[in-house]
Protein backbone atom coordinates (compact mmCIF):
# COMPACT_ATOMS: atom_id res chain seq x y z
CA UNK A 1 0.00 0.00 0.00
CA UNK A 2 3.22 1.84 -0.05
CA UNK A 3 2.59 3.03 -3.95
CA UNK A 4 1.17 6.19 -4.60
CA UNK A 5 -1.34 5.90 -7.23
CA UNK A 6 -1.02 8.61 -10.69
CA UNK A 7 -4.16 9.90 -12.05
CA UNK A 8 -3.98 8.41 -15.56
CA UNK A 9 -7.56 9.18 -16.36
CA UNK A 10 -10.21 11.70 -15.71
CA UNK A 11 -12.71 9.35 -15.67
CA UNK A 12 -11.48 7.25 -12.79
CA UNK A 13 -10.81 8.61 -9.60
CA UNK A 14 -11.87 12.23 -8.81
CA UNK A 15 -9.06 12.75 -6.69
CA UNK A 16 -5.48 10.84 -6.10
CA UNK A 17 -5.22 8.46 -3.58
CA UNK A 18 -3.09 9.70 -0.82
CA UNK A 19 -1.35 6.56 0.57
CA UNK A 20 0.51 8.39 3.00
CA UNK A 21 -1.99 10.11 4.71
CA UNK A 22 -1.89 8.40 8.40
CA UNK A 23 -3.99 5.24 9.29
CA UNK A 24 -7.35 6.06 10.94
CA UNK A 25 -8.87 2.42 10.62
CA UNK A 26 -6.16 -0.50 10.71
CA UNK A 27 -8.07 -4.02 10.83
CA UNK A 28 -5.83 -7.22 11.26
CA UNK A 29 -7.63 -11.21 10.71
CA UNK A 30 -10.71 -9.90 11.36
CA UNK A 31 -12.94 -13.04 11.24
CA UNK A 32 -16.99 -12.70 11.34
CA UNK A 33 -19.65 -14.73 12.55
CA UNK A 34 -22.99 -15.40 11.92
CA UNK A 35 -23.79 -18.40 14.05
CA UNK A 36 -21.36 -20.75 13.12
CA UNK A 37 -21.22 -19.52 9.37
CA UNK A 38 -17.92 -17.62 9.09
CA UNK A 39 -18.63 -14.48 6.75
CA UNK A 40 -15.04 -12.72 6.86
CA UNK A 41 -12.42 -14.55 6.59
CA UNK A 42 -8.83 -13.04 7.83
CA UNK A 43 -9.04 -9.44 6.37
CA UNK A 44 -6.52 -7.41 6.97
CA UNK A 45 -6.14 -3.66 5.60
CA UNK A 46 -6.10 0.02 6.33
CA UNK A 47 -8.68 2.80 6.16
CA UNK A 48 -6.53 5.92 5.44
CA UNK A 49 -7.29 9.49 7.25
CA UNK A 50 -10.00 11.48 5.06
CA UNK A 51 -9.73 9.20 2.39
CA UNK A 52 -12.62 7.96 1.06
CA UNK A 53 -12.83 4.11 0.64
CA UNK A 54 -14.63 1.99 -1.58
CA UNK A 55 -15.82 -1.54 -0.49
CA UNK A 56 -17.28 -3.58 -4.09
CA UNK A 57 -18.03 -7.09 -4.43
CA UNK A 58 -21.10 -9.23 -5.42
CA UNK A 59 -24.00 -9.59 -3.31
CA UNK A 60 -23.11 -11.43 -0.13
CA UNK A 61 -19.48 -11.19 -0.68
CA UNK A 62 -19.12 -9.59 3.34
CA UNK A 63 -18.92 -5.58 2.12
CA UNK A 64 -21.38 -4.51 4.28
CA UNK A 65 -20.88 -6.93 7.30
CA UNK A 66 -17.16 -5.40 7.01
CA UNK A 67 -18.61 -1.87 7.65
CA UNK A 68 -21.01 -2.90 10.25
CA UNK A 69 -17.96 -4.22 12.59
CA UNK A 70 -16.47 -0.77 12.91
CA UNK A 71 -19.31 0.36 14.88
CA UNK A 72 -20.09 -2.68 16.24
CA UNK A 73 -23.91 -2.68 14.69
CA UNK A 74 -23.68 -5.68 14.12
CA UNK A 75 -23.73 -6.33 17.99
CA UNK A 76 -27.49 -6.22 18.04
CA UNK A 77 -27.76 -9.10 16.94
CA UNK A 78 -26.71 -12.03 19.66
CA UNK A 79 -25.58 -14.48 17.53
CA UNK A 80 -23.39 -12.05 15.64
CA UNK A 81 -19.65 -12.05 16.26
CA UNK A 82 -16.32 -10.38 15.21
CA UNK A 83 -13.10 -11.67 16.57
CA UNK A 84 -10.00 -10.17 15.83
CA UNK A 85 -8.69 -6.09 15.81
CA UNK A 86 -10.50 -3.34 14.41
CA UNK A 87 -7.65 -0.46 15.45
CA UNK A 88 -9.44 2.99 15.31
CA UNK A 89 -6.60 5.26 15.67
CA UNK A 90 -4.95 2.68 17.85
CA UNK A 91 -7.56 1.45 19.89
CA UNK A 92 -9.61 -2.27 19.55
CA UNK A 93 -12.76 -1.14 19.27
CA UNK A 94 -14.11 -4.83 19.24
CA UNK A 95 -12.56 -5.03 23.03
CA UNK A 96 -15.38 -5.44 25.79
CA UNK A 97 -13.85 -2.22 27.73
CA UNK A 98 -14.75 -0.39 24.84
CA UNK A 99 -18.43 1.63 25.21
CA UNK A 100 -20.09 0.96 21.77
CA UNK A 101 -22.19 4.14 22.09
CA UNK A 102 -19.43 6.31 22.69
CA UNK A 103 -17.62 4.59 19.73
CA UNK A 104 -21.07 4.76 17.77
CA UNK A 105 -20.82 8.76 18.27
CA UNK A 106 -17.33 8.88 16.79
CA UNK A 107 -18.19 6.16 13.76
CA UNK A 108 -21.23 7.25 12.40
CA UNK A 109 -23.34 5.24 10.02
CA UNK A 110 -25.78 5.99 6.98
CA UNK A 111 -27.88 3.13 6.09
CA UNK A 112 -29.07 2.12 2.76
CA UNK A 113 -32.79 2.99 3.31
CA UNK A 114 -32.99 6.44 4.00
CA UNK A 115 -34.17 6.40 8.05
CA UNK A 116 -35.56 9.25 9.54
CA UNK A 117 -36.99 9.31 12.97
CA UNK A 118 -40.81 10.36 13.17
CA UNK A 119 -40.11 13.46 14.64
CA UNK A 120 -39.10 16.84 13.11
CA UNK A 121 -36.63 17.80 10.94
CA UNK A 122 -35.12 19.65 13.42
CA UNK A 123 -35.18 16.72 16.17
CA UNK A 124 -34.07 14.54 13.74
CA UNK A 125 -30.52 16.31 14.01
CA UNK A 126 -31.01 17.42 17.61
CA UNK A 127 -31.54 13.79 18.73
CA UNK A 128 -27.79 13.03 18.72
CA UNK A 129 -26.76 16.10 19.72
CA UNK A 130 -28.51 16.00 22.85
CA UNK A 131 -27.53 12.58 23.46
CA UNK A 132 -24.19 13.60 24.47
CA UNK A 133 -23.82 17.16 24.84
CA UNK A 134 -25.69 19.61 26.67
CA UNK A 135 -26.27 22.52 24.52
CA UNK A 136 -27.88 25.50 25.62
CA UNK A 137 -30.72 26.41 22.66
CA UNK A 138 -28.86 28.92 20.57
CA UNK A 139 -25.67 26.61 20.27
CA UNK A 140 -28.14 24.03 19.43
CA UNK A 141 -30.05 25.48 16.86
CA UNK A 142 -26.22 26.52 15.49
CA UNK A 143 -25.57 23.08 15.39
CA UNK A 144 -28.25 21.71 13.69
CA UNK A 145 -28.24 24.60 10.99
CA UNK A 146 -24.20 23.81 10.39
CA UNK A 147 -25.15 20.23 9.95
CA UNK A 148 -28.00 20.67 7.28
CA UNK A 149 -25.67 23.27 5.82
CA UNK A 150 -22.63 20.43 5.62
CA UNK A 151 -25.05 18.13 4.58
CA UNK A 152 -26.94 20.35 1.33
CA UNK A 153 -30.05 20.59 2.75
CA UNK A 154 -30.21 23.99 4.44
CA UNK A 155 -31.97 25.65 1.77
CA UNK A 156 -34.59 23.12 1.40
CA UNK A 157 -35.41 22.29 4.94
CA UNK A 158 -34.83 26.04 6.62
CA UNK A 159 -37.99 27.02 6.45
CA UNK A 160 -40.32 23.48 7.56
CA UNK A 161 -38.29 22.71 10.61
CA UNK A 162 -40.62 22.05 13.06
CA UNK A 163 -42.31 19.39 10.31
CA UNK A 164 -41.87 15.85 10.32
CA UNK A 165 -38.70 14.54 8.38
CA UNK A 166 -41.04 11.31 6.75
CA UNK A 167 -42.75 14.13 5.23
CA UNK A 168 -39.17 14.54 2.84
CA UNK A 169 -38.46 13.29 -0.12
CA UNK A 170 -36.21 10.34 -0.52
CA UNK A 171 -33.27 11.78 -1.34
CA UNK A 172 -33.77 14.76 0.85
CA UNK A 173 -34.52 11.86 3.57
CA UNK A 174 -31.14 10.45 3.09
CA UNK A 175 -29.18 14.17 3.50
CA UNK A 176 -31.09 14.51 6.65
CA UNK A 177 -29.38 11.22 7.92
CA UNK A 178 -26.25 12.12 6.31
CA UNK A 179 -26.59 15.83 8.47
CA UNK A 180 -27.76 13.73 11.26
CA UNK A 181 -24.13 11.60 11.49
CA UNK A 182 -22.19 15.19 10.80
CA UNK A 183 -23.56 16.67 13.66
CA UNK A 184 -22.35 14.24 15.94
CA UNK A 185 -18.82 15.52 14.62
CA UNK A 186 -17.73 11.86 14.08
CA UNK A 187 -14.00 10.66 12.62
CA UNK A 188 -15.46 8.38 10.64
CA UNK A 189 -18.57 8.04 8.54
CA UNK A 190 -19.90 4.80 7.09
CA UNK A 191 -21.79 4.76 4.60
CA UNK A 192 -24.29 1.32 3.50
CA UNK A 193 -25.20 1.71 0.17
CA UNK A 194 -26.48 4.97 0.73
CA UNK A 195 -27.89 5.78 -3.14
CA UNK A 196 -29.32 2.67 -4.16
CA UNK A 197 -32.94 3.52 -2.91
CA UNK A 198 -32.27 6.98 -4.62
CA UNK A 199 -32.77 8.34 -8.30
CA UNK A 200 -30.14 9.67 -10.07
CA UNK A 201 -30.21 12.99 -9.21
CA UNK A 202 -30.73 12.72 -5.63
CA UNK A 203 -27.25 9.99 -6.39
CA UNK A 204 -25.61 12.95 -7.92
CA UNK A 205 -26.15 15.63 -5.25
CA UNK A 206 -25.20 12.82 -2.68
CA UNK A 207 -21.69 12.02 -4.47
CA UNK A 208 -21.22 15.66 -4.63
CA UNK A 209 -21.95 15.79 -0.81
CA UNK A 210 -19.12 13.03 -0.01
CA UNK A 211 -16.57 14.33 -1.98
CA UNK A 212 -16.95 17.88 0.35
CA UNK A 213 -17.21 15.33 3.77
CA UNK A 214 -13.97 14.10 2.52
CA UNK A 215 -12.27 17.29 3.95
CA UNK A 216 -13.35 17.04 7.39
CA UNK A 217 -14.03 13.13 7.51
CA UNK A 218 -12.59 9.48 6.75
CA UNK A 219 -15.44 7.40 4.99
CA UNK A 220 -15.93 4.30 4.04
CA UNK A 221 -18.99 3.24 1.67
CA UNK A 222 -20.54 0.72 0.49
CA UNK A 223 -21.85 0.16 -3.26
CA UNK A 224 -22.66 -2.19 -5.66
CA UNK A 225 -22.10 0.93 -8.37
CA UNK A 226 -19.03 0.64 -9.92
CA UNK A 227 -19.25 3.67 -11.91
CA UNK A 228 -19.92 5.24 -8.29
CA UNK A 229 -16.38 3.45 -6.57
CA UNK A 230 -14.35 4.99 -9.67
CA UNK A 231 -16.02 8.14 -9.13
CA UNK A 232 -16.11 9.30 -5.73
CA UNK A 233 -13.30 7.16 -3.98
CA UNK A 234 -9.69 7.18 -3.60
CA UNK A 235 -9.23 3.68 -2.35
CA UNK A 236 -10.99 0.84 -3.17
CA UNK A 237 -11.19 -2.78 -1.64
CA UNK A 238 -12.67 -6.09 -3.61
CA UNK A 239 -14.01 -8.44 -1.69
CA UNK A 240 -15.53 -12.17 -2.81
CA UNK A 241 -16.89 -14.85 -0.56
CA UNK A 242 -15.73 -13.49 2.91
CA UNK A 243 -11.85 -12.49 1.40
CA UNK A 244 -10.28 -9.16 0.68
CA UNK A 245 -9.14 -9.94 -3.10
CA UNK A 246 -7.33 -7.20 -3.71
CA UNK A 247 -7.34 -3.27 -2.08
CA UNK A 248 -5.53 -0.76 -3.36
CA UNK A 249 -5.77 3.27 -5.04
CA UNK A 250 -8.99 3.25 -7.04
CA UNK A 251 -7.20 4.30 -10.26
CA UNK A 252 -4.58 1.29 -9.93
CA UNK A 253 -8.09 -1.14 -9.16
CA UNK A 254 -9.59 -0.41 -12.01
CA UNK A 255 -6.74 0.61 -14.41
CA UNK A 256 -4.74 -2.45 -13.34
CA UNK A 257 -5.84 -4.75 -11.55
CA UNK A 258 -3.07 -7.50 -10.23
CA UNK A 259 -5.73 -10.47 -9.48
CA UNK A 260 -8.07 -11.53 -12.62
CA UNK A 261 -10.90 -12.11 -10.38
CA UNK A 262 -10.68 -8.65 -9.55
CA UNK A 263 -10.57 -7.66 -13.44
CA UNK A 264 -13.40 -9.84 -14.20
CA UNK A 265 -15.90 -8.07 -11.65
CA UNK A 266 -15.32 -4.51 -12.92
CA UNK A 267 -15.45 -5.54 -16.37
CA UNK A 268 -18.65 -7.41 -15.46
CA UNK A 269 -17.62 -10.63 -16.56
CA UNK A 270 -19.32 -11.85 -13.03
CA UNK A 271 -21.21 -10.28 -9.53
CA UNK B 1 -36.85 -13.02 -18.88
CA UNK B 2 -37.62 -16.77 -19.23
CA UNK B 3 -41.35 -15.87 -19.00
CA UNK B 4 -41.00 -13.25 -21.07
CA UNK B 5 -39.95 -15.64 -24.04
CA UNK B 6 -42.39 -18.02 -23.17
CA UNK B 7 -45.56 -15.80 -23.38
CA UNK B 8 -44.25 -14.52 -26.93
CA UNK B 9 -43.55 -18.17 -28.27
CA UNK B 10 -46.55 -19.90 -26.91
CA UNK B 11 -49.84 -19.70 -28.84
CA UNK B 12 -52.30 -17.26 -27.92
CA UNK B 13 -54.56 -18.13 -25.59
CA UNK B 14 -57.76 -18.72 -27.26
CA UNK B 15 -60.70 -16.42 -26.13
CA UNK B 16 -64.25 -18.52 -24.34
CA UNK B 17 -62.17 -21.24 -23.35
CA UNK B 18 -62.21 -21.04 -19.71
CA UNK B 19 -65.09 -23.37 -18.31
CA UNK B 20 -68.49 -21.72 -17.37
CA UNK B 21 -68.41 -23.64 -14.31
CA UNK B 22 -65.96 -21.34 -12.93
CA UNK B 23 -67.64 -18.21 -13.84
CA UNK B 24 -70.49 -19.91 -11.85
CA UNK B 25 -68.32 -21.01 -8.87
CA UNK B 26 -67.25 -17.52 -8.57
CA UNK B 27 -70.33 -15.86 -8.90
CA UNK B 28 -71.61 -18.35 -6.13
CA UNK B 29 -68.80 -17.83 -3.63
CA UNK B 30 -69.67 -14.20 -3.87
CA UNK B 31 -73.08 -14.66 -3.36
CA UNK B 32 -72.46 -16.42 -0.24
CA UNK B 33 -69.63 -14.18 0.98
CA UNK B 34 -72.38 -11.37 0.58
CA UNK B 35 -74.89 -13.49 2.12
CA UNK B 36 -73.29 -14.32 5.35
CA UNK B 37 -71.77 -10.52 5.76
CA UNK B 38 -75.49 -9.06 5.31
CA UNK B 39 -76.42 -11.49 8.22
CA UNK B 40 -73.57 -10.21 10.46
CA UNK B 41 -74.46 -6.79 9.69
CA UNK B 42 -78.20 -7.83 9.95
CA UNK B 43 -78.30 -8.92 13.07
CA UNK B 44 -75.59 -5.92 14.69
CA UNK B 45 -78.21 -3.13 13.05
CA UNK B 46 -80.86 -5.32 15.04
CA UNK B 47 -79.66 -4.95 18.25
CA UNK B 48 -78.50 -0.96 17.77
CA UNK B 49 -82.43 -0.34 16.19
CA UNK B 50 -83.74 -2.35 19.19
CA UNK B 51 -81.29 -0.05 21.41
CA UNK B 52 -82.16 2.76 19.93
CA UNK B 53 -85.62 2.44 20.10
CA UNK B 54 -85.91 1.34 23.65
CA UNK B 55 -83.22 3.71 24.68
CA UNK B 56 -84.40 7.09 23.25
CA UNK B 57 -87.77 6.69 24.73
CA UNK B 58 -86.18 6.16 28.36
CA UNK B 59 -83.78 8.67 27.55
CA UNK B 60 -85.31 11.82 29.33
CA UNK B 61 -83.37 14.55 30.97
CA UNK B 62 -83.27 13.69 34.99
CA UNK B 63 -81.71 10.30 33.70
CA UNK B 64 -78.11 12.31 33.37
CA UNK B 65 -78.69 13.85 37.24
CA UNK B 66 -80.61 12.17 39.60
CA UNK B 67 -79.61 8.69 40.81
CA UNK B 68 -80.65 4.86 40.70
CA UNK B 69 -84.14 4.83 42.32
CA UNK B 70 -84.95 1.96 45.48
CA UNK B 71 -87.71 -0.28 44.92
CA UNK B 72 -91.26 1.01 44.21
CA UNK B 73 -90.46 4.25 43.28
CA UNK B 74 -90.71 6.36 40.67
CA UNK B 75 -88.48 8.19 37.72
CA UNK B 76 -85.03 8.26 39.07
CA UNK B 77 -82.18 8.47 37.03
CA UNK B 78 -78.60 6.82 36.41
CA UNK B 79 -76.16 9.36 36.76
CA UNK B 80 -74.59 7.69 40.22
CA UNK B 81 -73.85 4.88 37.33
CA UNK B 82 -72.55 6.53 34.83
CA UNK B 83 -70.42 8.60 37.42
CA UNK B 84 -69.32 5.49 38.50
CA UNK B 85 -68.49 3.56 35.86
CA UNK B 86 -66.12 6.13 34.23
CA UNK B 87 -64.38 6.30 37.95
CA UNK B 88 -63.34 2.58 37.45
CA UNK B 89 -62.96 2.42 33.95
CA UNK B 90 -60.83 5.64 34.17
CA UNK B 91 -58.97 3.55 37.46
CA UNK B 92 -59.12 0.08 35.31
CA UNK B 93 -57.09 1.74 32.13
CA UNK B 94 -54.38 3.96 34.31
CA UNK B 95 -53.57 0.83 35.82
CA UNK B 96 -53.48 -1.37 33.20
CA UNK B 97 -51.85 1.27 30.68
CA UNK B 98 -48.37 1.46 32.10
CA UNK B 99 -48.35 -2.43 32.69
CA UNK B 100 -49.49 -3.09 29.59
CA UNK B 101 -47.37 -0.90 27.66
CA UNK B 102 -44.17 -1.81 30.02
CA UNK B 103 -44.59 -5.56 29.35
CA UNK B 104 -45.58 -5.51 25.84
CA UNK B 105 -42.43 -3.48 25.30
CA UNK B 106 -40.31 -5.79 27.22
CA UNK B 107 -41.81 -8.67 24.69
CA UNK B 108 -41.11 -6.95 21.81
CA UNK B 109 -37.88 -4.99 22.33
CA UNK B 110 -35.88 -6.67 24.96
CA UNK B 111 -37.05 -10.12 25.61
CA UNK B 112 -36.15 -11.05 21.59
CA UNK B 113 -36.07 -15.51 21.54
CA UNK B 114 -35.72 -15.22 25.39
CA UNK B 115 -37.10 -18.25 27.30
CA UNK B 116 -39.06 -16.19 29.75
CA UNK B 117 -40.52 -13.81 26.84
CA UNK B 118 -42.24 -16.88 25.36
CA UNK B 119 -43.71 -17.86 28.75
CA UNK B 120 -45.42 -14.03 29.09
CA UNK B 121 -46.54 -14.13 25.75
CA UNK B 122 -48.16 -17.78 26.51
CA UNK B 123 -49.87 -16.43 29.89
CA UNK B 124 -50.91 -13.07 28.46
CA UNK B 125 -52.93 -14.72 25.64
CA UNK B 126 -54.16 -17.46 27.78
CA UNK B 127 -55.06 -14.25 30.12
CA UNK B 128 -56.53 -12.65 27.32
CA UNK B 129 -58.96 -15.59 27.04
CA UNK B 130 -59.84 -16.16 30.74
CA UNK B 131 -63.54 -15.79 31.53
CA UNK B 132 -64.32 -12.24 32.90
CA UNK B 133 -66.42 -14.09 36.11
CA UNK B 134 -62.81 -16.00 36.36
CA UNK B 135 -61.16 -12.76 37.06
CA UNK B 136 -64.04 -11.23 39.47
CA UNK B 137 -63.59 -13.94 41.94
CA UNK B 138 -59.91 -13.60 41.70
CA UNK B 139 -59.94 -10.22 42.93
CA UNK B 140 -62.34 -11.19 45.66
CA UNK B 141 -60.81 -13.34 47.49
CA UNK B 142 -57.67 -11.03 46.50
CA UNK B 143 -59.28 -7.70 47.92
CA UNK B 144 -62.27 -7.73 48.61
CA UNK B 145 -62.45 -10.36 51.64
CA UNK B 146 -58.66 -8.85 53.60
CA UNK B 147 -60.41 -5.24 52.81
CA UNK B 148 -63.23 -6.20 54.58
CA UNK B 149 -65.99 -4.77 51.32
CA UNK B 150 -66.85 -4.42 48.46
CA UNK B 151 -64.93 -0.90 47.02
CA UNK B 152 -64.01 0.95 43.78
CA UNK B 153 -60.59 0.08 43.99
CA UNK B 154 -61.04 -3.96 43.83
CA UNK B 155 -63.56 -3.14 40.90
CA UNK B 156 -60.89 -0.90 39.63
CA UNK B 157 -58.00 -3.59 39.57
CA UNK B 158 -60.04 -6.18 38.06
CA UNK B 159 -60.84 -3.93 35.06
CA UNK B 160 -57.18 -3.90 34.70
CA UNK B 161 -56.62 -7.19 34.78
CA UNK B 162 -59.38 -7.32 32.00
CA UNK B 163 -57.30 -4.63 30.07
CA UNK B 164 -53.39 -5.84 30.55
CA UNK B 165 -53.38 -8.27 28.36
CA UNK B 166 -55.17 -6.61 25.17
CA UNK B 167 -52.99 -3.52 25.98
CA UNK B 168 -49.69 -5.93 26.42
CA UNK B 169 -50.52 -7.43 23.12
CA UNK B 170 -51.22 -4.33 20.82
CA UNK B 171 -48.15 -2.58 22.14
CA UNK B 172 -46.10 -5.63 21.44
CA UNK B 173 -47.80 -6.06 17.70
CA UNK B 174 -47.40 -2.39 17.32
CA UNK B 175 -43.92 -2.24 18.04
CA UNK B 176 -42.70 -5.12 15.52
CA UNK B 177 -44.10 -3.69 12.79
CA UNK B 178 -41.38 -0.65 13.15
CA UNK B 179 -38.86 -1.54 10.94
CA UNK B 180 -35.56 -2.72 12.51
CA UNK B 181 -33.95 -0.19 10.73
CA UNK B 182 -35.34 3.01 12.40
CA UNK B 183 -33.57 1.04 15.90
CA UNK B 184 -30.54 0.26 13.98
CA UNK B 185 -30.41 4.15 13.20
CA UNK B 186 -30.75 5.02 16.59
CA UNK B 187 -27.99 2.74 17.90
CA UNK B 188 -25.90 4.00 14.99
CA UNK B 189 -25.90 7.59 16.82
CA UNK B 190 -24.78 5.90 20.05
CA UNK B 191 -28.18 6.22 21.84
CA UNK B 192 -28.51 3.46 24.08
CA UNK B 193 -31.44 1.07 23.88
CA UNK B 194 -33.92 2.44 26.59
CA UNK B 195 -33.66 5.87 24.44
CA UNK B 196 -33.88 4.36 21.36
CA UNK B 197 -37.21 3.12 22.68
CA UNK B 198 -38.80 5.70 24.14
CA UNK B 199 -37.89 8.58 21.68
CA UNK B 200 -37.51 6.49 18.86
CA UNK B 201 -39.64 3.20 18.47
CA UNK B 202 -42.65 4.05 20.65
CA UNK B 203 -42.76 7.89 18.87
CA UNK B 204 -43.11 5.37 15.60
CA UNK B 205 -45.60 3.10 16.97
CA UNK B 206 -47.30 5.27 18.93
CA UNK B 207 -50.75 5.83 16.75
CA UNK B 208 -51.21 2.09 17.55
CA UNK B 209 -50.23 1.81 20.99
CA UNK B 210 -52.98 4.54 21.68
CA UNK B 211 -55.79 2.49 19.52
CA UNK B 212 -54.99 -0.11 21.73
CA UNK B 213 -55.35 1.46 25.08
CA UNK B 214 -58.89 2.90 23.45
CA UNK B 215 -60.14 -0.13 22.63
CA UNK B 216 -59.38 -2.02 26.07
CA UNK B 217 -61.29 0.96 27.50
CA UNK B 218 -63.93 0.36 25.64
CA UNK B 219 -63.32 -3.43 26.11
CA UNK B 220 -63.58 -2.74 30.05
CA UNK B 221 -66.16 -0.18 29.77
CA UNK B 222 -68.78 -2.75 29.27
CA UNK B 223 -67.29 -5.29 31.62
CA UNK B 224 -69.92 -6.78 33.97
CA UNK B 225 -68.75 -9.99 35.64
CA UNK B 226 -65.60 -8.54 37.08
CA UNK B 227 -67.80 -6.21 39.04
CA UNK B 228 -70.39 -8.12 40.16
CA UNK B 229 -67.85 -9.60 42.85
CA UNK B 230 -65.79 -6.26 43.70
CA UNK B 231 -67.63 -2.89 42.58
CA UNK B 232 -70.78 -4.57 43.41
CA UNK B 233 -73.35 -1.78 42.89
CA UNK B 234 -75.94 0.55 44.93
CA UNK B 235 -78.22 3.50 44.45
CA UNK B 236 -75.72 5.99 45.70
CA UNK B 237 -73.24 8.07 44.56
CA UNK B 238 -69.77 6.41 45.21
CA UNK B 239 -68.06 7.65 48.31
CA UNK B 240 -64.43 9.53 48.50
CA UNK B 241 -62.71 6.71 49.58
CA UNK B 242 -64.36 4.34 46.98
CA UNK B 243 -65.56 2.09 49.51
CA UNK B 244 -68.35 0.69 50.54
CA UNK B 245 -69.03 -0.41 46.53
CA UNK B 246 -69.62 1.85 43.46
CA UNK B 247 -72.47 1.65 41.21
CA UNK B 248 -72.05 1.43 37.59
CA UNK B 249 -73.62 1.03 34.65
CA UNK B 250 -73.38 -2.79 33.48
CA UNK B 251 -73.83 -4.40 37.23
CA UNK B 252 -76.72 -1.33 37.06
CA UNK B 253 -78.27 -3.10 33.68
CA UNK B 254 -78.08 -6.27 34.97
CA UNK B 255 -80.15 -6.20 38.17
CA UNK B 256 -82.80 -3.78 36.44
CA UNK B 257 -83.01 -5.01 33.35
CA UNK B 258 -84.90 -8.27 35.19
CA UNK B 259 -86.41 -6.43 37.56
CA UNK B 260 -90.53 -6.16 38.16
CA UNK B 261 -90.50 -2.42 37.95
CA UNK B 262 -91.54 -1.24 34.49
CA UNK B 263 -88.76 2.60 35.76
CA UNK B 264 -86.44 0.25 36.78
CA UNK B 265 -86.22 -1.73 32.99
CA UNK B 266 -86.69 2.03 31.34
CA UNK B 267 -83.25 2.99 33.15
CA UNK B 268 -81.41 -0.51 32.32
CA UNK B 269 -82.56 1.04 28.21
CA UNK B 270 -81.34 4.07 28.45
CA UNK B 271 -77.75 2.85 30.83
CA UNK B 272 -77.71 0.10 27.42
CA UNK B 273 -77.83 3.34 25.00
CA UNK B 274 -75.61 5.22 27.22
CA UNK B 275 -72.24 2.58 27.13
CA UNK B 276 -73.32 1.52 23.55
CA UNK B 277 -72.76 5.21 22.49
CA UNK B 278 -69.39 5.54 24.09
CA UNK B 279 -68.06 2.60 23.07
CA UNK B 280 -69.01 3.09 19.90
CA UNK B 281 -67.36 6.92 20.16
CA UNK B 282 -64.39 5.37 21.50
CA UNK B 283 -63.89 3.07 18.52
CA UNK B 284 -64.27 5.53 16.34
CA UNK B 285 -61.72 7.83 18.14
CA UNK B 286 -59.33 4.76 17.59
CA UNK B 287 -59.61 4.08 13.88
CA UNK B 288 -59.59 8.25 13.07
CA UNK B 289 -56.43 8.24 15.57
CA UNK B 290 -54.78 5.52 13.63
CA UNK B 291 -55.51 6.18 9.86
CA UNK B 292 -54.19 10.23 10.79
CA UNK B 293 -50.77 8.99 11.80
CA UNK B 294 -50.25 6.18 9.65
CA UNK B 295 -51.35 8.13 6.35
CA UNK B 296 -48.89 10.56 7.22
Amino acid sequence: MSTIAVNTSGAVGRTVADATAPVRIAVRNLNFYYGDFRSLKDISLNFYDRQVTALIGPSGCGKSTLLRTFNRIYSLYPEQRAEGEILLDGQNVLSPSIDVNELRARVGMVFQKPTPFPMSIYDNIAFGLRLYENLPRSELDGRVEEALRKAALWDEVKDKMRQSGMGLSGGQQQRLCIARTIAQQPEVILLDEPTSALDPISTGKIEELIEQLRTEFTIVIVTHNMQQAARISQFTAFMYLGELVEFGPTNKMFMTPTKKQTQDYITGRFG
Amino acid sequence: MDTMSQTTTSPPVAWGRVRRSRYVADRALKAICILFTALGVFVLGWILLMLLYQGVSALRPEVFTRTTPGPMTQGGGIANAIAGSLVLTFLGIVVATPVGVLAGTYLAEYGKGSKLAEVIRFVNDILLAAPSILIGLFVYTLMVQPMGGYSGWAGGVALAIIAVPVIVRTTEDMLRIVPGSLREAGAALGAPMSKVITKITWRAARAGMVTGILLATARIAGETAPLLFTALNNNFWFRADLMGGVANLPVMIYQYALSPYQNWRELAWAGALVITLTILALSIAARLLFRKETAR
